[in-house]
């Protein structure tokens, strides 16, 4: 990467707190959702691998921190989030989303319960200040606080089968101990933390919370505490194949605000015992049936789908359109996902995606596409 | 980096060896650098006509798709097979194992406007100041 080049770019985009370890790295840098991040280290594969084999370490102090607190900061996310906010305690955090009135989804989010008028939103980095400004909206008849302090916190997630047992070698046994989907707060050395056991991979991990004034100091304590253990930093283009490998969903891309959670395969998120925005579409989708919903694939042979490509069937009619589509490094084959109209293909069906001037066969597969250490743990 | 003297380039960051009335073309390590992990190839057949500066081939990467552009027109004498099964090949060795299609000559003196390994290191130079390549723009996208 070139002084020049930098120069220019360093003008338009954000940095997080370790940018310049990245660089200095040889990271390749690319500009994701306002920020200039690491793409990929070494080789895009291998960091890929070595997440499923040993472990990863990612920055992604891009994704935005939201806080509400305040004595109606309960029955405030209970009408604006689509999950039942009651299940949740100190100490927990669930996956949720907000939708639209037309049950549209405006952001996939992970909320933390800090305590009982306490919470923590992670949103996507593209979608915080959308989201931000969307709840100052909805907040009118509540009392409640809301404070974006994206640019304070810096966050990284330590993924994959061997994160805990690096985990031990900086942190307490408490903090290590934790459950999926429960967090807690802490300090490595005097930095204060809030650790919780999730993340974007598939594999077993932790994703940290710390001011960012202190982020460089904690990034490179993990990375040398964690190198006997062949811990090694991960790029965003990873983090997008094994987010894929899983068949997660990537915001902006597989969802909008166009695309309900029952389409979107996560209407599990959905609590409709109660009242929400979006609720009323919601359960009316729910009655009259779903008209499309997403599916994942495989290519048979060597031809990688790509977003927006067209799905069509054996007949050779367009039924939809390529959501996401990667190389999956651990299968070494093409996967994807995308929309086509409910009921019209089944596990097991072949389709064909149109890829330049011709047609790649590929089989509706069951997602996720790779079982992860997470799945195994539980 | 490494771009062998006795090889000649092109700004499409192709190579050529020339070899009696035929070339063998490939991608500069450069390229294969800027492109991370290639996962993907599509050649031509052997026996296709080729016309310089025409795409006759498709390179993907985990990121992007991109062109492969005929450096010389003639026809297709070879086409390195092996690639097709493991790619790869052109990241670890693009200029022996890595190549892609021996191409019969139409007319030598194409070979004329083709760059010298001087000329094409220091384009590779230029093009790495001023930044932001076809390839970054469609990851951009991408992502």
């Amino acid at each position: 990467m070139q002084a020049r080049r930098m120069k220019t770019l360093n003008k338009l985009y954000q940095h997080t707190p370790c940018y310049s370890w990245h660089v200095k790295a040889g990271a390749r840098m690319v500009e994701f959702a306002g920020y200039l991040m690491p793409v990929s280290y070494s080789s895009l594969i291998e960091e890929h691998l070595n997440v499923r084999a040993n472990a990863g370490l990612f920055d992604v102090s891009h994704m935005g921190e939201i806080f509400v607190e305040g004595r109606e900061a309960k029955e405030f996310l209970q009408s604006v989030l689509v999950s039942d906010v009651d299940k949740l305690f100190p100490g927990l955090a669930i996956y949720t989303l907000f939708c639209n009135e037309r049950g549209g989804i405006i952001d996939d989010l992970i909320v933390y319960c800090l305590k009982e008028q306490k919470y923590l939103i992670c949103s996507n980095a593209a979608t915080t200040e959308k989201d931000f400004s969307w709840l100052v909206k909805q907040k009118s008849r509540f009392d409640v606080e809301l404070r974006n302090k994206s640019v304070e916190y810096a966050q990284f997630a330590l993924q994959g089968p061997r994160a805990e047992e690096i985990f031990r070698l900086i942190a307490n046994p408490a903090l290590c101990a934790i459950k999926r989907f429960h967090f807690a707060s802490g300090e490595i050395d005097d930095i204060p933390v809030i650790v919780c056991r999730t993340g974007y991979t598939g594999e077993d991990g932790f994703e940290i919370f710390l001011p960012s004034s202190s982020a460089r100091t904690l990034w490179e304590k993990i990375l040398s505490a964690g190198a006997e253990a062949k811990l090694m930093p991960i790029g965003l283009g990873a983090r997008d194949t094994l987010r894929l490998e899983q068949g997660y969903l990537l915001y902006g891309q597989d969802m909008d605000e166009e695309t309900t959670p029952f389409e979107a395969g996560i209407g599990w998120t959905v609590s409709l015992h109660k009242e929400f925005i979006g609720k009323e579409a919601l359960k009316r989708q729910k009655e009259e049936g779903l008209k499309r919903n997403r599916v994942g694939f495989v290519m048979e042979g060597n031809e990688i789908a790509r977003h927006d490509y067209a799905i069509v069937s054996t007949e050779r009619k367009p039924i939809g359109r390529v959501t996401s589509g990667t190389f999956s490094p651990s299968l070494k084959k093409g996967i994807g996902m995308g929309y086509v109209p409910a009921n019209s293909v089944k596990i097991g069906d072949e389709i064909s995606i149109a890829i330049r001037s011709g047609f790649a066969k590929g089989r509706i597969v069951k997602m996720p596409f790779v079982i992860g250490s997470s799945s195994r743990q539980a | 980096m490494e771009f062998p003297e006795n090889l000649l380039y092109t700004k499409e960051h192709e190579w050529l060896r020339h070899e009696d009335d035929h070339v063998v073309v490939g991608i500069t390590d450069y390229a294969q650098d800027a492109l991370g992990d290639i996962v993907f190839v599509e050649l031509p057949e052997e026996g296709d006509s080729v016309v310089k500066d025409d795409a006759f081939g498709i390179i993907e990467s985990i990121k992007a798709v991109s062109d492969i552009y005929a450096p010389i027109s003639g026809h297709i004498l070879e086409v390195n097979e092996a690639l097709l099964d493991s790619p790869s090949k052109i990241n670890e060795d693009p200029y022996h194992t890595g190549w892609m299609v021996k191409i019969k000559m139409e007319n030598e003196s194409e070979l004329d406007d083709l760059l010298t390994m001087e000329e094409y290191e220091q384009f590779v130079n230029e093009e790495r100041e001023l930044g932001l390549d076809k390839e970054e723009e469609e990851e951009e996208l991408d992502m």
